[in-house]
């Protein structure tokens, strides 16, 4: 068996695709100038950046170019779009609700607002893996001023019911916002079908560069900018514009959709791929959540007695990138926040594995893990002192 | 957070895995909640390490710091083991990240525990008990991590 270069995390980030890196090129050496200015520079700038916005905006199913506003990558939309609407909405306190297996780019801000007077409800999951959208009923509040769920959990993968959530929140009087940094083409993404009056994109997710995000802002959406200035951006983000960046982000969000319902169904297949061959292959394994609506990109399991950590090392060592719910991986302390919200028990949350293919991912890639997969794991239950007393022999 | 060459050799290939049939003191710590446990079994002559093994369920710097731990305490005297610092292990290993800390005082705590096993069941007084951190019920290992005093770093 021939070592690989198997990059299989690609719910982490995507490299740049050649043809965005292309498109972008012309934006830093001949297209250079401010786009605010007037003369010549200025204006060829000002047209490549609003081409880029139209093309969003038409992406998303936003209706008018200023309900897009670019930002510096999604954990800014997200952080924008909670702090700046909650206080323009309710700038004297009220009411939040975010589901408790958000990315931490809403978590961490939510947590900001609760320190600044608001009061935050963390609503569990199912542990099946979706928000029910009778739970958020039940949650929501007369001073609920803005409901926060992410439209694809970026660890286990499982898609919420947005359109149905968005109109829970809304009988009651409250906005809306979703993470789509996940789901951008993956599935279809439609802020006018999802009913959503913000949501929060992300370049590097979808072969676009770092760096670069996009929040949509429903028109009438209250909003105070997080980011002051000179007031580009509709007056919502100042900064001079990234307009190689947009563009490049523009170009990405065109080719994934271009590309979209094949790559989904390849994706597909690839992802029940992996679920089936790790779990039909090595005992004490499971997939992490149950929901069967889902991204066809991401397989997230359990792999009974053995440290995620360990697991991510061994397979690097291999040539294969995945990545980990276990505290140890990620420097924090404790396991996966949003595997512990679905009732995955810490002791099992230290292992679990997050595989996630793409565009550059080959049959090949995906055959060589499921290869390599198996021996690293009985290695390791072998060395663990547990693991024989918990479930019998660790060889197989 | 990098490990360091010492500790990839170590995780990769580490030493002294199993454990010993006919141990003379045996130690385990650590909880599966928290993501680690050791075990470390050992054999002992003339009041030293003899031959030891040890099997860890854990993160890169759990494993390494179990099989330097083993490395280090075999040939020693009891009271030598038992004297093995967190420091130690994690100078011996050529520094770790300051969340790994932690993982030393796995691997220290095994062995003591072990060696008041054996002195223990031969009917001694122990010599490690009351300097086991895992023994303390309040002992968060997680605390250890920004114990900066006991970083290392490699040039």
């Amino acid at each position: 068996m021939e070592a690989r270069d198997a990059y299989l995390d690609y719910a982490a980030t995507t490299p740049v695709d050649e043809r965005v890196v292309e498109a972008m090129l012309p934006y830093y050496t001949e297209v250079w100038g401010n786009p605010n200015s007037l003369y010549r520079r200025g204006r060829e700038a000002y047209t490549a950046l609003e081409a880029a916005r139209e093309r969003v905006v038409g992406a998303i199913g936003a209706t008018h170019p200023n309900e897009v506003i670019f930002t510096a990558g999604g954990t800014e939309a997200d952080n924008t779009a909670l702090i700046g609407i909650t206080m323009r909405a309710r700038p004297d306190g009220g009411h939040l609700i975010v589901s408790a297996f958000e990315h931490h780019a809403v978590l961490e801000p939510a947590h900001f607002l609760e320190k600044s007077g608001y009061e935050v409800t963390y609503l569990a999951p199912r542990p099946e893996g979706y928000i029910d959208p009778e739970d958020l009923r039940n949650a929501l509040r007369d001073d609920t001023v803005l409901v926060s769920v992410m439209h694809g959990n970026n660890e286990i993968g499982t898609l919420q019911p947005i359109s149905e959530l968005a109109g829970v929140a809304h009988e009651r009087g409250a906005l809306f916002h979703t993470d789509a940094a996940q789901t951008l083409g993956k599935v279809p993404v439609n802020v006018a079908d999802l009913g959503v009056d913000a949501a929060s994109f992300s370049g590097h997710k979808i072969y676009g560069p770092k760096g670069v995000g996009a929040l949509y802002l429903k028109r009438g959406t209250p909003f105070a900018p997080m980011v002051r200035g000179g007031g580009q951006e509709f007056k919502k983000r100042s900064g001079t514009q990234n307009v190689a960046g947009v563009v490049g982000f523009a170009t990405a969000l065109d080719l994934v959709l271009a590309e979209l319902p094949d790559e989904a169904a390849r994706l597909a297949s690839l992802r029940e791929r992996i679920v089936s061959g790790v779990t039909s292959t090595i005992e004490n394994t499971i997939e992490s959540a149950t929901y069967p609506e889902r991204l066809p990109n991401i397989a997230h399991m359990i792999i009974k007695g053995v440290e995620g950590e360990a697991m991510l090392l061994q397979l690097d060592a291999k040539g294969v990138a995945v990545s980990t719910g276990s505290a140890c991986s990620s420097g924090s302390l404790e396991p996966s926040h949003v595997l512990l919200s679905i009732g995955c028990p810490p002791e099992l949350a230290h292992g679990s594995v997050r595989v996630s293919v793409g565009r550059f991912t080959s049959t090949e890639d995906v055959e060589y893990f499921l290869e390599v997969f198996p021996p690293i794991v009985e290695r390791l239950r072998v060395m663990s002192p547990l693991y024989a007393k918990m479930y019998g022999s660790a060889t197989t | 957070m990098l490990y360091s060459d010492k500790v990839m050799d170590h995780f990769n290939n580490p030493r002294n895995v199993g454990v010993l049939d006919d141990a003379d003191g045996i130690g385990e710590v650590g909880n599966p909640v928290c993501g680690d446990v050791m075990k470390i079994s050992i054999k002992v002559a003339d009041d030293k390490i003899d031959d030891i093994r040890f099997q860890t369920l854990g993160c890169g710097a759990a494993i390494a710091t179990s099989s330097i731990v083993t490395e280090m305490a075999r040939g020693m005297s009891l009271e030598q083991a038992v004297a093995i610092t967190k420091k130690q292990v994690a100078e011996e290993l050529g520094g770790l990240p300051p969340a790994k800390m932690h993982c030393s005082v796995l691997a220290t705590d095994g062995l003591k525990k072990a060696v008041d096993d054996y002195l223990v069941t031969h009917g001694r007084d122990p010599i490690a008990v009351g300097t086991i951190a895992h023994d303390d019920p309040e002992f968060d290992p997680h605390a250890e991590e920004h114990d900066d005093a006991c970083e290392v770093t490699e040039e």
